[in-house]
């Protein structure tokens, strides 16, 4: 009897079960648990110790206790914004990762639509070759391109037959030759990425666009560039993220920031400031202005996301 | 062959000889013999590669458990923030409720944030929970575990949501009606169906670990056992000369395992960015 009676009642209750996420009230609470037990501490805590610190006299002598922490209120501020050294700084940081950007992307875009018209083999020699810059790590990319620019012993030197001149004196050869490693360093991940959007793009589609005759430079700017905008403010934002926040490539190849300092990045200012020179609540203003110019790309980046009505 | 085809090849040989010249170069370098590197007639071979550059790497400074210890730390974040990162994706694609979005641009908004400037009040941060933890403060491996495992996560969970978004929910739904429990249904289901997203991750996760110098520069200050590769490479650089034969075989040493690593997952790296794309 109860079979025959659970029996009709079956598609009912699985339509019901089957029904989207039955007590998943608190269950997305639960799954973000461990996501906010390692965030929350290490990301909200420092970022309010940052603003925190910023406005307090803070120095050697109140790190290790002799002194007591005073509350300066924006005089960090005041005197980094009177500061001709930082406006200077801010300048280049602004210049070199706008730089840094257009070239990654010029070169990463322009090798993947290579990759997608070249043949097996030189296909698979640039996806190597790009692997390998891309999986060196910034510290060796930076070491090798020190030594091909050495001044004594560094083989550009040696094929251009100049004895001893030195790439890291100019401040803005040195930019450039940081700048090179850089773009080594990050074009790869535009390539892979926006060759890997290409690919998934219908070939109906393109072969249409070339059945009505458009060219190639017509191709890529009228339809693929249109169908991988997504693909491609992720790739522009993460290149301005990163390359706004180099630290590694500057500090190790200008030790520290170059000649008395003229190869700064906001990033290693903010570090020498701290570090070097123990003015920890200077170098903390530092880095929330240059967390609040971040901020407002993000920001840009969201509105962006939905204009153009990507769902979240 | 097309011209333009022909066109696209050279340019492909030609980018990728200038791209991967930099790293044969750091090869070369470090198995030239002393006296090649600093003879000023440089030849793109050598004819008498040697060792002694590594042995002398591997044997005078330590460099074996620094290698030890950057691969322990990129290992184990790169497993913790798989599991992590797969949790909150699955939250932030699978479920409808409040403060969803918000959640979402949360984990964008901690992908913008310049960790280095994070490194201040960190620094105090790791030096106060070490008096109480000391596994997690200064000079401990722990400390550059957690740090990396969060600035390696919100990008991880914002490429998860692509490859969780990707798999049907009918999967789930049916595995639902034939009893599986949630946990079930999340590791034997939905865990396996993302592989190739994970990879990539998990990529991403390596590198950021693998490659950290700030953190690595500012935790570490006395304890040389606890020292990671990109931090101890600096010892071979010194104000009169640089010893350019170490730091070669050094840059060679933490390069290749990164390398054998990417050009392993290589096919599924690239599927995986082709997924997140198709979103």
């Amino acid at each position: 009897m109860t079979t025959v009676t659970t029996a009709p009642a079956g598609p009912d209750t699985q339509v019901r079960q089957a029904s989207p996420r039955p007590g998943g009230r608190l269950r997305p609470w639960l799954y973000l648990l461990p996501s906010a037990a390692v965030l929350l501490p290490l990301f909200g805590y420092p970022i309010y110790m940052l603003g925190l610190l910023s406005v307090f006299d803070y120095r050697q002598a109140q790190v290790s206790g002799g002194e007591p922490t005073r509350f300066i209120g924006a005089d960090n501020y005041t005197a980094l914004l009177g500061d001709q050294r930082f406006w200077s700084v801010l300048g280049q940081t602004v210049v070199f990762a706008a730089a840094l950007v257009v070239a990654t992307l010029a070169v990463g875009a322009a090798l993947a639509v290579v990759l997608t018209r070249a043949g097996r083999v030189p296909r698979l020699l640039l996806s190597l070759a790009a692997m390998a810059a891309w999986a060196a790590p910034a510290m060796t990319g930076a070491t090798v391109w020190m030594f091909l620019f050495d001044a004594d012993l560094g083989l550009v030197n040696q094929l251009l037959g100049i004895e001893g001149y030195n790439w890291f004196y100019d401040k803005w050869v040195t930019f450039g030759i940081v700048g090179a490693t850089v773009v080594w360093h990050s074009f790869p991940f535009v390539m892979v990425t926006l060759y890997a959007g290409i690919q998934a793009i219908p070939g109906s589609v393109l072969e249409a666009a070339s059945l009505d005759g458009a060219s190639a430079w017509h191709t890529f700017w009228r339809i693929i560039v249109p169908m991988l905008r997504p693909l491609i403010t992720i790739v522009v934002i993460q290149s301005i993220i990163w390359d706004f926040k180099i630290f590694t490539q500057i500090y190790v190849m200008t030790n520290g920031g170059g000649i008395a300092g003229q190869n700064s990045v906001l990033n290693v200012y903010a570090y020498q400031t701290a570090f070097g020179s123990s003015e920890y609540g200077l170098g903390s203003a530092i880095g929330v202005i240059m967390t609040l110019i971040l901020l407002a790309v993000t920001l840009l980046y969201i509105r962006a996301l939905y204009r153009s009505g990507e769902k979240l | 062959m097309s011209r333009s085809r022909l066109i696209a090849n050279t340019v492909a040989v030609a980018a990728a000889v200038v791209t991967f010249f930099p790293i044969y170069w750091m090869v070369l370098s470090a198995l030239k013999p002393a006296g090649e590197i600093q003879s000023l007639e440089v030849r793109p071979w050598t004819l008498a590669p040697t060792f002694e550059h590594f042995q002398r790497v591997l044997g005078g400074e330590n460099f074996g458990r620094y290698f030890l210890n950057s691969l322990v730390v990129a290992l184990t974040v790169v497993v913790l923030s798989a599991v992590v990162a797969f949790l909150a994706a699955v939250a932030v694609t699978r479920f409808r409720f409040r403060f969803r979005t918000t959640v979402l641009i949360m984990f964008l908004v901690a992908q913008m944030v310049p960790v280095e400037a994070l490194t201040i009040p960190l620094f105090f941060l790791v030096r106060d929970i070490g008096t109480v933890v000391p596994g997690v403060g200064l000079n401990t491996l722990g400390s550059l575990v957690l740090v990396h495992l969060a600035f390696s996560l919100p990008f991880a969970v914002w490429m998860m949501r692509g490859f969780v978004a990707a798999v049907p929910e009918a999967l789930e739904e049916a595995a639902m009606i034939d009893g599986a429990s949630r946990p079930v249904i999340l590791w034997r289901i939905l865990f396996p169906l993302v592989a190739p997203g994970l990879i990539a991750t998990s990529v991403f996760s390596f590198i950021t670990a693998w490659n950290d110098f700030i953190f690595a520069r500012t935790f570490i200050i006395s304890a040389k056992d606890s020292q990671t590769l990109p931090a101890a490479l600096l010892v071979f650089f010194k104000p009169d000369e640089n010893d350019w034969g170490g730091i070669m075989a050094a840059s060679t040493l933490m390069t290749v395992p990164v390398l054998i690593f990417f050009v392993a997952v290589q096919r599924r790296l690239v599927a995986g960015l082709g997924g997140a794309v198709k979103d």
